[in-house]
């Protein structure tokens, strides 16, 4: 597959680097400016949040990052260089992701499912799933260790044999990111990977996100829980209305006025924020 | 093992049977003894009922007329009659005979009955229709008709005991698996010889009811379903078994009369295992599907040598055919598919459905006035000449064995092996990278991509290997039927193969599987083949059939339950105790 990009995609970034360089990303649909002009940097090993009220765009800038759309203006480089615009490409050159609402292969085996995900990191054809020499073979018995390590690095290495679609909603929120991880991407983006869960749960998806980055990957997650992204993250972006308002560190977002103005309004002058808030929404 | 005694009166009390051995807690009014005997002696009944006469006149088809030994109709009335006395020793908890029902015996009994009575019943109405009168009946006749009654009444009297399958057994050694499925295989085989081989009308349908029913009662019973386990586990044992039983299938024959249905539904199932891979893999709902058997008929009937082509002077040998007619099938895939797969679902379908009459239309014009002269039109290409490989000419007899084979025997050993390609082509690439792709586009295509597969590219492989098995397999029915002809491929005809019947075929078997199409074909082109009084009746049979299919049955008479089987039996077991325990542990969490 003759792919944009030269370099060689992995977890070995050097230190400090950046990972993903997204540079006045703006889309539009029609009249609708969904996302703005918005510039966002990961780092190595960086978790990264994305947070915003509903409709501020934030699964759209994703979509832009993993060419399921083309931005309208705007670059995305990937360790530098500009990503393809392809979600496949995308996928192999190193980016992954997970979905809001949890899109698994419902009818295949968990493994099956992760064995999917390592879809671009082997080459196997017709004709040597025909044939079946020993290359084929060692692929094959490569792509099923990995789907069982990752399983049981996300610990549900016992469900490998059912379908998916048994699998408790938890289970199936972590085989989404076991599917990802399968491609060895160095940048994994987690779209409200929490959604419906418990509060331990959440807990302990926050650890598997801790421990994907030992791996060294890099992290973008979207979420509404301010709890699990404030004790998750290295660096949070707060997009309202398609603009990214304010980025820093938790405790710069958390003490930000603007940010809670764009979650809750601003009681105090009734008329125009609260009316504002009502368009974000909106859209 | 003694039977408990019923307690009266209890008929709201909830029945929560949990072992192989547990007595249903009642709600029959009668004791189970009494039952189980009313079925013992109802099926001796009918076993002794084949013996006699049931009608006095010969000129019912069939001939059952005959005192000593059973005829016709009455051989199906046997058989059953004694599976049903060994279905009964499962009743009676006889030890070797537990394995034929995990679920609970009582549905298999009641499956069994009514095939028997059903069945005889069928026939005794029909002889007093056809021979205007019960005054046709004799003594056998009311024998056959009380024996078959009885076990009716025993069965359903017997109250139901279905249960969770319990615990598969000890796995046998391997020998005796194979054993096992051998004995399944081959007797599936003989049933369905008898289906081919019935003669009349009347023999076919008190035949399908029978086996219908029959089938009914295995598969709630549980046993099927372990066969099917079985089967599973031993893929190699099982494809071996099949392929010798269909091998002795024509060896059965005594003359090429059913060889020719066996060849069609040959045919039509290879094709059917085609589209299979494009629409129960892949997903993409392919209703043209039938041209690209016809691109590969046409260009080996070109090439063949036959005086009616174009290229009369052309004779290749057959190896050169198959290469032209799957090269050209695989670029005709690719050129109806590349820009037809950019669509998706329902507007895909409407796409190749139109591709597939252009097919038709276009090789009816290329005759030289309405276009340029290339398949002779609407005549087509006839006197095709049969095949000579290595010296065996097709077109006539031999004798194998001591079995003479007719032209259409020998075309059947060769259909044989094209089938056992395209079964193996299937099932490498259904277990493959390749397969797992194509499966993550049918479920889920944007999420698909978003794991690095190339939707598109895939997509279109699905469409030229599914045109490259189906242009294979009409390589060989140019050379069967000796004849192209544009109308052999139509979109919907009232005979098989057309695009209608071979997507019925897919949907009907079951999708995504091997045996299923194989099963779905057989059906649709016997039935139809079978009931000749529904000749220009066939479609709506078929759109009957689809109807209450859909509604009982959506899966496909053979459910695709995706590999389960592949790791290790412990493994399956015990994850799915953990699914289940989580699950309810979940449920509970929602609740609370």
């Amino acid at each position: 597959m003759t792919s944009t990009m030269t370099t060689e995609p992995g977890p070995a970034g050097a230190v400090g680097t950046s990972v993903l360089e997204a540079r006045g990303v703006t889309m539009r649909f029609g009249g609708l400016t969904a996302v703005d002009g918005v510039d966002l940097t990961v780092g190595d090993r960086e978790i990264v949040g994305l947070i915003g009220p509903n409709g501020a765009g934030k699964t759209t800038f994703f979509n832009c990052l993993t060419g399921l759309y083309v931005p309208t203006s705007g670059d995305v480089r990937y360790k530098g260089t500009v990503l393809p615009s392809k979600p496949y490409r995308v996928t192999q050159a190193g980016i992954a992701r997970t979905f809001q609402n949890i899109r698994l292969f419902a009818n295949m085996t968990v493994l099956e499912n992760v064995m999917v995900g390592r879809h671009c990191r082997t080459k196997e054809g017709l004709f040597s799933a025909i044939g079946r020499g020993p290359r084929y073979r060692a692929a094959e018995r490569d792509s099923r260790e990995n789907a069982r390590e990752l399983l049981d690095f996300l610990g549900i290495g016992r469900h490998a044999g059912s379908l998916a679609r048994n699998l408790p909603y938890g289970d199936q929120r972590k085989l989404e990111i076991a599917r990802a991880m399968a491609s060895d991407p160095g940048l994994i983006l987690l779209d409200e990977p929490t959604a419906g869960m418990n509060p331990q749960e959440t807990r302990a998806t926050q650890d598997v996100v801790f421990k994907i980055r030992e791996r060294g990957l890099a992290v973008v997650v979207i979420e509404h829980d301010m709890r699990f992204i404030f004790g998750l993250c290295d660096r949070v972006a707060v997009l309202v209305q398609g603009r990214k308002l304010v980025e820093g560190t938790p405790q710069v977002v958390r003490a930000d006025e603007r940010v809670i103005a764009a979650y809750l309004g601003t009681p105090y002058e009734d008329g125009a924020a609260g009316a504002r808030e009502d368009e974000g929404t909106a859209s | 093992m003694a039977d408990k005694v019923p307690e009266w009166g209890s008929a709201s009390q909830p029945r929560q049977p949990d072992t192989l051995s547990a007595q249903p807690q009642r709600n029959a009014a009668v004791s189970p003894a009494l039952a189980k005997a009313l079925i013992g002696l109802g099926a001796l009944a009918t076993i002794a009922s084949t013996f006699l006469a049931w009608t006095w006149t010969t000129s019912f088809p069939g001939d059952l007329s005959v005192t000593g030994y059973p005829g016709g109709n009455q051989v199906i009335t046997l058989v059953v009659g004694v599976l049903l006395l060994v279905a009964l020793g499962t009743a009676y908890g006889l030890p070797g005979l537990r394995w034929l029902a995990p679920r609970g015996h009582v549905r298999l009994l009641r499956g069994l009955a009514l095939a028997g009575a059903v069945s005889t019943w069928y026939i005794l109405l029909a002889v007093a229709i056809e021979l205007n009168g019960i005054a046709n009946w004799v003594t056998g006749s009311w024998v056959a008709l009380t024996a078959t009654a009885l076990p009716v009444a025993g069965a359903f009297l017997l109250a139901d005991d279905r249960h969770e399958a319990a615990r598969p057994p000890a796995a046998l050694p391997r020998w005796a698996q194979t054993v096992i499925i051998l004995a399944a295989i081959i007797s599936a085989m003989f049933i369905a010889d008898y289906g081919i081989t019935t003669s009349f009308t009347e023999e076919f349908i008190g035949f399908a009811l029978a086996v219908g029913l029959a089938a009914w009662g295995l598969n709630s019973s549980g046993v099927l379903a372990r066969l099917t386990e079985l089967n599973a586990r031993n893929r190699v044992a099982t494809s071996a078994a099949a392929f010798a039983a269909a091998l002795l299938f024509v060896f059965l024959q005594t003359s090429d009369q059913y060889n020719t249905i066996a060849d069609d539904i040959l045919i039509f199932a290879t094709v059917a295992l085609g589209l299979n891979i494009v629409v129960g893999l892949a997903g993409l709902l392919d209703l043209g599907y039938v041209a690209f058997l016809g691109v590969g008929a046409y260009s080996a009937a070109l090439v063949s040598g036959a005086a009616s082509s174009r290229f009369a002077h052309t004779a290749l040998p057959f190896w050169a055919q198959i290469l032209i007619g799957v090269g050209v099938s695989i670029i005709a895939g690719v050129i109806i598919g590349a820009p037809t797969l950019r669509l998706r679902g329902d507007y895909l379908a409407i796409v190749t459905l139109g591709f597939g009459e252009i097919f038709r239309i276009v090789v009816n014009n290329l005759n030289g006035v309405s276009g340029p002269s290339l398949t002779n039109g609407p005549e087509g290409v006839y006197g095709v000449p049969d095949l000579s490989l290595f010296g065996y000419d097709f077109g006539k007899p031999h004798v194998l064995f001591g079995v003479t084979f007719g032209k259409f025997g020998n075309y059947y050993l060769l259909l044989l092996v094209a089938m056992a390609i395209v079964v193996f082509i299937y099932a490498r690439v259904n277990e493959s990278r390749l397969g797992r792709a194509w499966v993550a586009i049918r479920e889920d295509e944007t999420a698909a991509e978003a794991m690095g597969i190339h939707g598109y590219r895939f997509k279109l492989l699905a469409f030229a290997l599914g045109a490259s098995l189906a242009g294979f397999a009409g390589t060989i029915n140019a050379h069967l039927l000796n004849t192209v002809t544009p109308d052999q491929y139509m979109f919907s005809a009232s005979s098989p193969p057309n695009s209608a019947f071979l997507l019925a075929a897919v949907v009907l078997g079951g999708m995504g599987t091997i045996s299923g199409p194989l099963l779905g074909a057989s059906l649709l082109y016997l039935v139809p083949a079978k009931f000749e009084f529904f000749q220009n009746k066939q479609l709506l049979l078929f759109g009957l059939a689809l109807i209450l299919m859909m509604r009982f049955r959506p899966e496909g008479l053979v459910p695709n339950k995706r590999r389960q089987l592949e790791f290790h039996e412990e493994e399956v077991a015990e994850a799915e105790a953990h699914a289940v325990a989580e699950a309810d542990a979940s449920e509970a969490e929602a609740v609370a």
